[in-house]
């Protein structure tokens, strides 16, 4: 059931994340869900933003709808990345979720107080790990009402 | 229970209309965790209860906000705006709740740093549906500062 009304094109998702096992297990997860949605797969905070940007390879890249953010990532870490997207007057109404293995208090404040839409911790186990990229589809992909533009 | 007071999660709920205000409590009344819902009924009333003054100050700080757009005395994008501004306040997620699609009333919303939006179904057992959904998700697989 969807409760919202995005329309009928499906959801762009920006995914950054750094680990090849976790893009591919969170993009299959995402891929199974009910409601239509496009993961497009950045391996570090640079390419996030060049994705962004619209930049390099990234030159066609959409306007995502929603941003799942890795805070542990090469060349550019998430909270550099978070803070660029919640400053930019364009780019600061995508909601960011972050997605990380970190569990640090001083993490989840950083990431609050930079702007994160939420902050979802990456467990460990197989099952665990595919319930917390499931409880993220069936509230943002589901329930909230992206922005528009 | 001393013990579940100390422990419970703290919403505040700010919402004008008293029929959607009891259907939320109900629907949060279904939470398995301990929940103490406090109910504010206008904008000035969210940010005195925030700020802990007059009669809020005693109040907890809120592990979550249960925001309205339309309001009564101060509205919602201006308590939103408030709270994302102060230094301590602003890392309390607020869910904003809207009855109307307005896409610019929601696109506003978010550049004002609300972490979610969501629309109020006409139908009463959605809407206790959404709420539930609300609670499910912050409450159990977010972690709140």
């Amino acid at each position: 059931m969807n409760l919202m009304s995005n329309g009928a094109r499906p959801i762009e998702i920006l995914l950054v994340e750094d680990s090849i096992d976790e893009a591919e297990l969170t993009m299959e997860t995402l891929r199974e869900g009910r409601v239509s949605n496009k993961v497009h797969w950045a391996q570090d905070g640079e390419e996030a933003l060049d994705f962004l940007r619209r930049q390099g390879r990234h030159g066609g890249a959409p306007r995502p709808d929603l941003i799942l953010l890795d805070l542990h990532l090469p060349r550019k870490g998430g909270h550099e990345v978070l803070a660029e997207i919640k400053s930019h007057p364009q780019w600061k109404r995508i909601p960011v979720v972050i997605m990380t293995a970190s569990t640090d208090e001083k993490d989840i404040l950083a990431a609050y107080d930079r702007h994160a839409n939420c902050y979802v911790t990456k467990p460990i186990e197989l099952d665990k790990f595919m319930e917390a990229v499931r409880s993220i589809e069936d509230f943002w992909l589901s329930i909230v009402h992206l922005p528009a533009a | 229970m001393p013990e579940a007071r100390d422990t419970a999660i703290d919403i505040l709920l700010v919402e004008d209309s008293p029929d959607d205000a009891d259907l939320m409590i109900e629907a949060l009344k279904e939470s398995q965790l301990a929940l103490r819902v406090t109910l504010v009924e206008d904008g000035e009333q969210a940010l005195a209860y925030l700020y802990r003054q007059g009669a809020y100050l005693e109040a907890p700080r809120p592990n979550l906000i249960l925001l309205d757009l339309h309001l009564p005395r101060k509205n919602g994008h201006e308590v939103l705006a408030e709270i994302k501004e102060d230094a301590a306040l602003r890392r309390i997620p607020v869910v904003i709740l809207t009855a109307s699609e307005n896409e610019q009333a929601i696109l506003q919303a978010y550049d004002l740093h609300a972490n979610c939006c969501v629309c109020k179904p006409a139908d009463q057992e959605q809407f206790a549906l959404v709420v539930r959904k609300i609670e499910q998700f912050w409450l159990r697989f977010a972690r709140r500062p």
